[in-house]
């Protein structure tokens, strides 16, 4: 293919690196340097989409993030990503993309069919139409309205690529290369200042690029160039391209998108696709520049039609001209720059202004050119359906209301300048609150609210001399007065051309008998008909208007369309702009994936895993691991082809007749030092802590102030001043805030520190009846007899020449014994536990066996300490004490707590002994009862019981103190069971606690 | 993302804090007759205020230590941070 639009020896792309590509499947080529939109649009491909409502063809309307409509489906190494703009989208080689919104190609487009039915999809529509019969909106119309509207097609792949998150803290951070970006960085960067400097396009410049200036005997580029280069060589500087501040968020925090990737076939290895940076400035410098906006006339979204700066863009920097026989329809001297450089560059334009007789630099250059130029004309309409064929012109009344005799003219292209709108999303986005500007028509940053100062055009101010000067002056004042240093930079000579006053002129008026469509907002196909609808229902909020006609909604934001909105509204309700006022700018000011946000936490990635020593044993032996909070525990260990069940039966039943040994490395434990210690514990926990000995443990609950248990486990008296805490696994780090919580701030007074030593500490529970002579073996020099080693008791010892703590107690309501060793020494305690036990037929017991143990004894564990539940619920009310105060225990006083038939932990076994029943399940009295039934209580924990062989489980029950022996059924609807059970005691096997004690 | 003076470790970011609610709340003494009512008002009743108020927060992967911080629940604004031991003036 030819490139019949591109211009030789104009442009900043490669000439000689021709890259090839694909859109709808045909082939073409481009040059490196060129965007996707400026690739096609040398190759004379103007027809990108169809249009969101109407599936009208569409265009380029811009040439970079101003771009409303030309967004395309990408094909890159195997993946696929929608509403990628066209024209911010690199070339690359083997680029991939294709048309959105149309079926079954661009070309035919069946859904254009909405274009014809226009007048019965009105603002609204959808709100009106398919409101009846109800029952129809998830079966047709919904699915209907989804696969008819909608931009591109989301990838249901698992996204391959990597995203990195990025922190980041700099005295200044500066938004967009342009004039005041550059000029504000130097002037900060000389100053010692450590600048960051960021430009959402791949070229650094801005306007620079493309505006005929000169600056300091340099061209606007070359100065720019210069600039750059030397920024890049300074330390205290950070130069970023293809990076978008996107938001702008609480204490000048800023959030930037930098595509490392995007603009290459394949990312390369070791590289993110995109780096999302956190930026926390001390001031911030928002040079975001401004964008041009559209006279609204009709059908003015025919591909072909577009900002008349774009129109320029294509042709300086990527040497495409948008087409031969151009019109240019201004109401100010920008148009006129495009005009010129048709010019030079061999086409002639004409150009209309809807001005009278304005008079600048600018104009006398384009006459003495000799461009066609017709004064006070208005483009009325665009003609052609795929692309601009001809337009209707006329002439136009001082007042803009009456138009004189329609002519047609032949034209391939309708370049539009309706003069500048400043981006002021950044500085809205910081709470800025901001201010109509009278001589620009356009709103600009006012007060404001957090470090940020807005530079240049963003801030209304479209003179180069001026921007440079105050610029460099801000750029200079606010790093001063962070490095309190100063390296004066001094304002460059400027040669730039005047400009004289625009037309508050922004939308053609309809000849009379015609009905074409005005379009406001590109993105989302709102036109002025719907403005005027919305308001003739009654909308009156912009908020509203907004959200009623979708204008500036979705990815656009409204980039185009707002202030033409805006100027609509107050039109017709006889306001000033600054009355109606503007929507709220939301951040991100263009899309940003969802990879980038998520960054690298994703998967096995998405939580820390933490592993306790021994777990490479665990891994050699078959353990199949559970994820305990954080950690990875030991499930079970597989032997040959069993199951979980069985495996768990195996290891329970071991415990219970030899001796089993589990991984307890995971509980919380807290190392609690200081005289005031016991005085603390004592207010802590409800039980009493005052006379614990040395060398003692004692099991205690700690409760919330509202009386809710919080957390449970055992405390050790080590030495005078000296304890270790054990908290459960899941509770560890609650817990230790909630201690400190009382140390620091309600008594100061106490005197005890508290530091979390769970990593320090490896842990063993060896338990079953051989536990003790296993244990003699371990530690042959300990006294371990019940009354040497009594239960609750501590002791410390030396495992062959190792530093351990040994406590007598017990989880699985065995005899049982918990050694610690110091980490690092974790694995060597555990494999001389496996190889001393081997007489006692040892084996290792998962997490599985330890819940059957633990069940079947009806200790209380999280699933009943599940943060509904008081003591008393748990029969843990023995612990409570009655003579001290503790934390928690006036709230035990509440009525609902002391009601007679307070719920109550019990245990169920069904009544055949061999249905198991799922956890979750609800207790009801009558399984026939009409719904709905009444729940007496919930099952919370559920087991095959080793020592009777039958299925027991723990619920929480509603009176069940009074309740044991009560025939009951269990519900579960999800599994579809209705298993009768009998409440039995929750304390199941041993229930007088002798094992232990053994 | 908030930025908050540690009184103990200086500017950090808000995602090494977290929140503990109303600092100006005192838990009644230990041992000491009280109402239903006063006792409700400490466990769970609290203003939702708008504009400054003084809050908890612990400072949790830095100092661990928990400190006051007087912030505008509207804007953000934060205008004072002290130690734990320093009363709210």
């Amino acid at each position: 293919m030819d490139q019949n639009f591109r211009l030789e020896n104009v442009g900043l792309i490669n000439r000689n690196k021709k890259i090839s590509f694909k859109f709808n499947s045909k082939n073409y080529y481009g040059y490196e340097g060129d965007t996707l939109a400026s690739a096609l649009l040398a190759n004379g491909v103007h027809l990108i989409g169809r249009s969101f409502k109407y599936h009208r063809p569409r265009g380029f309307f811009g040439a970079g993030v101003d771009e409303p409509y030309a967004v395309v489906q990408l094909y890159r190494n195997g993946e696929t990503e929608p509403n990628v703009k066209a024209t911010e989208q690199e070339l690359f080689e083997g680029l991939e993309a294709k048309s959105v919104n149309c079926w079954p190609s661009v070309n035919f487009d069946v859904g254009a069919i909405n274009n014809f039915l226009k007048i019965f999809l009105p603002a609204g529509f959808y709100y009106k139409t398919f409101m009846w019969p109800k029952s129809f909106w998830y079966r047709i119309y919904e699915p209907f309205i989804r696969k008819a509207a909608g931009l591109g097609v989301a990838s249901t792949k698992h996204d391959k690529e990597r995203y990195e998150h990025k922190y980041e803290y700099c005295d200044l951070l500066i938004a967009g290369s342009g004039p005041s970006g550059l000029a504000s960085a130097y002037a900060a960067a000389k100053n010692g200042a450590r600048v960051i400097l960021a430009e959402d396009k791949p070229r650094f410049g801005g306007s620079l690029l493309t505006n005929d200036v000169n600056i300091g005997n340099q061209s606007g580029k070359d100065w720019a160039d210069s600039i750059i280069t030397e920024l890049k060589e300074m330390p205290n500087v950070i130069v970023k391209n293809r990076s978008q501040i996107f938001g702008y968020y609480d204490h000048n925090m800023l959030v930037m998108s930098e595509k490392v990737s995007d603009h290459l076939p394949k990312t390369k290895k070791y590289h993110p696709n995109k780096r999302l940076w956190y930026i926390r400035a001390k001031e911030v410098l928002i040079s975001s520049g401004s964008i041009e906006r559209p006279i609204v006339f009709g059908n003015n979204d025919t591909p072909g039609v577009m900002l008349s700066s774009a129109a320029k863009e294509y042709l300086k920097i990527y040497g495409v001209f948008v087409g031969r026989n151009p019109l240019i329809f201004t109401n100010n001297d920008s148009g006129y720059e495009t005009a010129i450089e048709f010019k030079k560059n061999g086409i002639n334009p004409i150009v209309l202004d809807s001005r009278k007789n304005p008079d600048s630099e600018i104009i006398d250059e384009a006459k003495n050119l000799g461009i066609n130029i017709k004064f006070s004309y208005v483009v009325v309409a665009a003609q052609g359906y795929k692309k601009v064929k001809s337009a209707d012109i006329a002439s136009i009344s001082e007042d803009k209301k009456q138009l004189g005799k329609t002519e047609n003219i032949k034209c391939d292209c309708i370049c539009v300048s309706g003069f500048w709108t400043p981006t002021i999303h950044l500085a809205s986005q910081s709470g800025n609150k901001t201010k109509f500007k009278e001589d620009i028509d356009a709103f600009v940053p006012g007060k404001s609210k957090q470090n940020e100062t807005t530079l240049g055009a963003a801030n209304g101010i479209f003179s180069l001399e001026e921007t440079l000067k105050t610029s460099l002056k801000a750029g200079n004042d606010l790093s001063k007065k962070i490095t309190e240093k100063e390296n004066k930079v001094s304002v460059p000579n400027v040669v730039e051309k005047k400009s004289s006053k625009h037309d508050k002129f922004w939308c053609v008026p309809l000849p009379k008998g015609k009905h074409y469509k005005r379009f406001l907002d590109f993105q989302n196909d709102v036109a002025v008909s719907d403005v005027e609808i919305a308001l003739r229902e009654g909308y009156r909020s912009i908020e509203h208007v907004k959200r009623y006609t979708t204008l500036g909604m979705a990815t656009d934001q409204g980039k185009t369309s707002n202030l033409n909105g805006l100027q609509l509204v107050s039109e017709i309700e006889n306001k000033v702009v600054p009355a109606v006022g503007h929507t709220t700018f939301r951040p991100p000011y263009t899309p940003i994936s969802i990879g980038a946000i998520v960054g690298r936490e994703v998967g096995k990635h998405s939580k820390p895993t933490r592993k306790s020593p021994m777990h490479s044993w665990h891994e050699k032996n078959n353990a199949i691991f559970v994820d305990a909070g954080v950690w990875l525990r030991p499930r079970y260990y597989k032997r040959g082809d069993e199951n979980l069940f069985e495996a768990s039966k195996r290891e329970a039943q071991n415990v219970r007749k030899n001796v089993g040994v589990c991984d307890v490395t995971t509980l919380g434990k807290i190392d609690i030092k200081g005289p005031d210690t016991a005085e603390f514990l004592n207010r802590i926990y409800t039980n009493s802590w005052l006379k614990l000995p040395v060398g003692k443990a004692r099991y205690g609950v700690m409760l919330r102030e509202d009386g809710i248990v919080m957390d449970d486990g055992t405390t050790t008296r080590i030495s005078e001043n000296h304890y270790h805490m054990t908290t459960t696994t899941a509770q560890a780090a609650n817990v230790l805030s909630h201690l400190e919580y009382y140390l620091q701030l309600v008594w100061p007074e106490l005197n005890v520190n508290v530091v979390s030593s769970t990593e320090q500490w490896a842990g063993a529970a060896i338990a079953g009846p051989k536990s003790r002579q296993l244990l003699q073996k371990l530690f042959p020099k300990n006294d371990v007899s019940n009354e040497g080693f009594p239960f609750m008791g501590y002791k410390e010892g030396d495992l062959f020449g190792i530093k351990a703590r040994i406590f007598r107690i017990s989880f699985s309501g065995e005899l049982a014994y918990e050694v610690n060793v110091e980490s690092n020494n974790g694995n060597f305690m555990w494999e001389k536990i496996i190889e001393l036990g081997e007489e006692f037929r040892i084996q290792p017991y998962g997490t599985e066996a330890l819940s059957t143990l633990r069940i079947e004894m009806g200790h209380v564990a999280g699933s009943e300490l599940d943060g509904r539940t008081i003591p008393y619920d748990n029969a843990l009310d023995g612990l409570v004490s009655k003579k001290k105060d503790f934390i928690g225990k006036r709230s035990l006083q509440r009525a609902a707590f002391i009601s007679e038939d307070r719920q109550r932990v019990v245990g169920v076994v069904p009544l055949d002994k061999k249905t198991s029943i799922p956890e979750g399940s609800h207790l009801v009295k009558d399984s026939n009862a009409p719904l709905p039934n009444p729940k007496l209580g919930y099952i919370s924990a559920s087991c095959w019981s080793v020592e009777y062989d039958n299925p027991f489980s723990l619920a929480i029950l509603k009176n069940g103190k009074n309740m044991i022996g009560e025939k009951l059924f269990v519900m579960s609807p999800l599994k579809n069971k209705v298993i009768p059970v009998e409440i039995v005691s929750s304390h199941y096997v041993d229930p007088k606690g002798e094992r232990v004690r053994s | 993302m908030l930025h908050i003076k540690c009184p103990h470790c200086g500017m950090r970011s808000q995602n090494e804090f977290s929140y503990g609610g109303d600092a100006s709340v005192k838990r009644p003494n230990l041992n000491k007759e009280i109402s239903d009512q006063d006792w409700d008002n400490f466990v769970y009743n609290r203003k939702s205020l708008r504009g400054k108020h003084w809050e908890l927060w612990q400072h949790l992967s830095g100092c661990r230590q928990w400190i006051k911080v007087e912030r505008d629940t509207t804007t953000h604004e934060i205008f004072n941070t002290l130690k734990a031991d320093e009363d709210i003036s």
